[in-house]
C-alpha cells in the first residue's frame, strides 16, 4: 500500500493535500486497491459548496459504487475532467493524475483534524484485521 | 471458444418451419404497410436445434449442480410447479375475462394471499409486485402514504443498515426519500446506540427503517425487538426485506416481530425459477396499520346465499394504486402456490430447519481455513473472507473463478460490503450432505492451491467456455444489441 506522506486522510479513505491556498482531494491507494477496477467517477460542479463529511461524488468499480466524502468544508474550484474518459487513472495514480477535486476550504484549520500518514496507515492495518 | 450468433449462421432462403395451408381466405395487407426487407435469421431446422441446444449446454443452473449464491436462495425448483403452471385452465385465461368465469384463478390468488399472511403474520397481502425490489418500492410507497394520511408531510428519512441489500437504499431514493446509513456492531447486529442516536436526530423526519432479518451476514439480529420498538417510538414504520425468509418459514413470523410491511421473494423462498433474470414475484404483506394502503387489486372472498364462496377483485380504501398491470406474475404465483400446497405447514418448517442446518454444517467444515469474521451460529447462509495471510496475491474473485473448474457455481462475492473479500455462501435445504462435503473439499483444496500454486487461481477458470471477462469494458462500453455490420 502506497501512502503520500504529505497528505492527510479520512477513515473513509479519501486523502487531502494543500496546493497553495487550495486543497486537492482523491481516494487513497488502499481505497482504489479495495475497489478494484474503477469504471466511472461522478464528480460535483465547480462552485458547489459542501460541509466536511458530506458526500461530494461517487466512485464506481466493477465491484461496488461508493460515495466519496469531503475531508473539509469548502467550495469546489476544479474537478478532474480526465476521469470522465479515463477513470482508470484513479487506479494507476491515486495521489497524482487520479485526483478527484480541488476546493477552497472554508476553515483551513479543519485540515489539522484529519489523520496524518502514520495514523492512517495504522488505521488501515487495524481495519484489515 | 465463442459460438457464432444465430445471425452469423443465417443463409438466404433457408427455413426451419413449414407453414400449413391457409384455412381462411387470403387478404392482402394495405399498400404502404408491407416491408420488402425483414432482416431475420434464415436457418434450417437442424441448424436451429443445434444452435440452441449448444447454448443450453453452456448454461449453468440448479438443474445442473450446486449453486450456493448467497442471498439468492438457489434451491431446486420442483418440476410439479411447471406442470401446474401449464394446466390449460390457467394457460388459456385472459385477464379481461369476467370474474364469474375466472373463479379458479381467483381462488388460487385468494388462498395464496391467505398462505402468505399466515406465513408472515400479516393482516393483508398483495400479490402484485413483480420482483423483490419492486416489493420494496411498493412497501416504501405504502409507508409514505401512511404518514401523509396521518398529516405527517415532513417525514422523508429511511434508515438502512450498512449490511443491507443495495436495493434498499435504491428503493428509498427512487421513492424520493433520503437514506441514513446505520453501521453494524462487532457481532454483526445493527449498532443499537447509533440507531438510537439516528432515531433521535431524525425523529420528526423518520419514515421508518428497512431491515433484513436474518441479515446479509446470515445472522439473526439479537436486538430485533429493541430495534423495532425504537423505530416505532419515533413514529417510524418497519420495512422487512424478506429475501432471507427461507430461514424463518414456520418458525418465526416477521409480523409478530413488529414489522409493518415485508416483501416475499417467491423466486427465492418459494421455489419459482430465477431463470434469465425473471420473472420473479415480490408480494407484500402488511400489518393492520398498513393493510388499507396495499396496492390494488387484491382478491377477497364472499359467501353467496348457498354458502358458496365467490372471489372478486377489490381495491383497499387507501390503496397506493396499481404497481403492475393486471394481477402480478400469475404463472409464478401458481408455481409458488403449488410449492406451498405440496409441502404443507410441517414441510415448510422443515425447509427452514434444513436450510439453517446445511449452512451451519458447511460453515463448520471450512471456517478453520476461511475466516468467518462474525463467528456465530448462522441462519440459512454465512459470509467468510476469501483471502489468506500466507497467499497475499489471492482474492475472493480468484477463489470464485477457481470453483467453476471444480464444477460449482461460485458463491456471491464482494457482498456484503462490510466484510473484506466477502464470499457469501447459501447452500439451501435442497442439497444433500454429499454435495455439501464435495463443496467443502473443493474450497479446502483451493485454499491449498492458493498457497502452493496461486497462478492456478489467477488464471481460472480453465474449463469454462470463456475465461476472465473484461468487466471494465463491459461496464464502460455497453453493447446491448447485435447490429448487422
Amino acid at each position: 500500500m502506497k501512502i503520500d506522506p504529505e497528505a492527510r486522510y479520512l477513515k473513509s479513505h479519501e486523502w487531502a493535500r494543500w496546493d497553495g491556498e487550495e486543497i486537492v482531494c482523491g481516494i487513497s491507494d488502499h481505497a482504489q486497491e479495495s475497489l478494484s477496477d474503477i469504471v466511472y467517477v461522478e464528480l460535483p460542479e465547480e462552485g458547489d459548496v459542501f460541509d466536511a463529511g458530506e458526500a461530494f461524488g461517487v466512485v464506481e468499480s466493477v465491484k461496488a459504487a461508493s460515495d466519496v466524502y469531503m475531508p473539509m468544508g469548502g467550495e469546489i474550484t476544479a474537478v478532474n475532467e480526465e476521469l470522465e474518459d479515463t477513470p482508470e487513472l484513479v487506479n494507476q495514480d491515486p495521489y497524482g493524475a487520479g485526483w478527484l477535486i480541488r476546493f477552497a476550504p472554508s476553515d483551513p484549520s479543519e485540515f489539522d483534524q484529519l489523520l496524518d500518514a502514520a495514523a492512517y496507515e495504522a488505521f488501515v492495518a487495524e481495519e484489515e484485521g | 471458444m465463442t459460438r457464432p450468433l444465430i445471425f452469423e449462421i443465417s443463409r438466404p432462403g433457408r427455413c426451419a418451419v413449414a407453414l400449413p395451408d391457409l384455412d381462411v381466405p387470403r387478404s392482402e395487407l394495405p399498400e404502404g404497410l408491407v416491408r420488402d426487407d425483414l432482416p431475420l435469421p434464415e436457418v434450417s431446422e437442424a441448424d436451429l436445434i443445434r444452435h440452441y441446444t449448444r447454448l443450453s449446454q453452456l448454461n449453468y443452473g440448479v438443474d445442473i449442480g450446486f449453486y450456493p449464491l448467497g442471498s439468492c436462495t438457489m434451491k431446486y425448483n420442483p418440476k410439479i410447479n411447471e406442470e401446474m403452471a401449464r394446466l390449460p385452465g390457467f394457460v388459456n385465461l385472459h385477464p379481461y375475462q369476467d370474474e364469474e368465469t375466472t373463479q379458479g384463478a381467483l381462488f388460487l390468488l385468494y388462498h395464496m394471499q391467505e398462505f402468505l399472511k399466515e406465513i408472515g403474520g400479516f393482516a393483508g397481502v398483495s400479490l402484485q409486485p413483480a420482483a423483490g425490489a419492486h416489493g420494496e418500492l411498493t412497501g416504501v410507497l405504502m409507508m409514505r402514504a401512511y404518514h401523509l394520511d396521518q398529516g405527517d408531510t415532513q417525514r422523508d428519512v429511511i434508515l438502512v443498515p450498512d449490511s443491507a441489500h443495495g436495493t434498499n437504499p435504491a428503493s428509498t431514493s427512487m421513492s424520493g426519500m433520503r437514506v441514513v446509513e446505520i453501521p453494524s456492531d462487532d457481532r454483526g447486529n445493527v449498532d443499537l446506540e447509533l440507531l438510537r442516536a439516528a432515531c433521535e436526530e431524525h425523529s420528526d423526519h423518520l419514515v421508518g427503517m428497512m431491515l433484513t432479518n436474518p441479515n446479509t451476514l446470515g445472522l439473526f439480529d439479537e436486538h430485533i425487538e429493541e430495534i423495532i420498538a425504537l423505530v416505532h417510538q419515533h413514529g417510524g414504520l418497519m420495512y422487512g426485506d424478506g429475501a432471507n425468509m427461507n430461514a424463518l418459514l414456520g418458525i418465526a413470523r416477521p409480523g409478530e416481530m413488529g414489522f409493518d410491511v415485508l416483501h416475499y421473494n417467491l423466486h427465492k423462498t418459494f421455489s419459482t425459477p430465477h431463470g434469465g433474470g425473471g420473472p420473479g414475484a415480490g408480494p407484500v404483506g402488511a400489518s393492520e396499520r398498513l393493510v388499507d394502503f396495499l396496492p390494488s387489486p387484491i382478491v377477497v372472498a364472499e359467501e353467496d346465499e348457498n354458502g358458496d364462496e365467490f372471489y372478486y377483485l377489490y381495491e383497499p380504501p387507501k390503496s397506493i394504486g396499481r404497481v403492475k398491470s393486471f394481477y402480478g406474475h400469475f404463472g409464478v404465483i401458481v408455481r409458488a402456490y403449488t410449492y406451498i400446497r405440496m409441502l404443507g405447514a410441517k414441510g415448510l418448517r422443515r425447509v427452514a430447519e434444513h436450510a439453517v442446518l446445511n449452512a451451519n454444517y458447511l460453515m463448520s467444515k471450512i471456517k478453520d481455513t476461511y475466516k468467518v469474521p462474525y463467528d456465530r451460529v448462522c441462519m440459512h447462509e454465512f459470509v467468510c473472507e476469501g483471502r489468506f495471510h500466507d497467499a497475499p496475491g489471492v482474492r475472493a474473485l480468484d477463489i470464485a473463478k477457481r470453483l467453476i473448474d471444480y464444477g460449482f457455481h461460485p458463491p456471491t462475492n464482494y457482498f456484503p460490503l462490510i466484510v473484506h473479500e466477502a464470499l457469501m455462501i447459501e447452500p439451501t435445504e435442497t442439497e444433500s450432505k454429499e454435495t455439501l462435503d464435495r463443496f467443502a473439499e473443493a474450497l479446502l483444496a483451493i485454499a491449498e492451491e492458493a498457497r502452493t500454486n496461486p497462478d492456478l487461481l489467477h488464471e481460472a477458470p480453465h474449463t469454462a467456455p470463456v475465461r476472465r471477462l473484461d468487466e471494465v469494458r463491459a461496464a464502460k462500453q455497453l453493447i446491448l444489441r447485435w447490429e448487422r455490420e
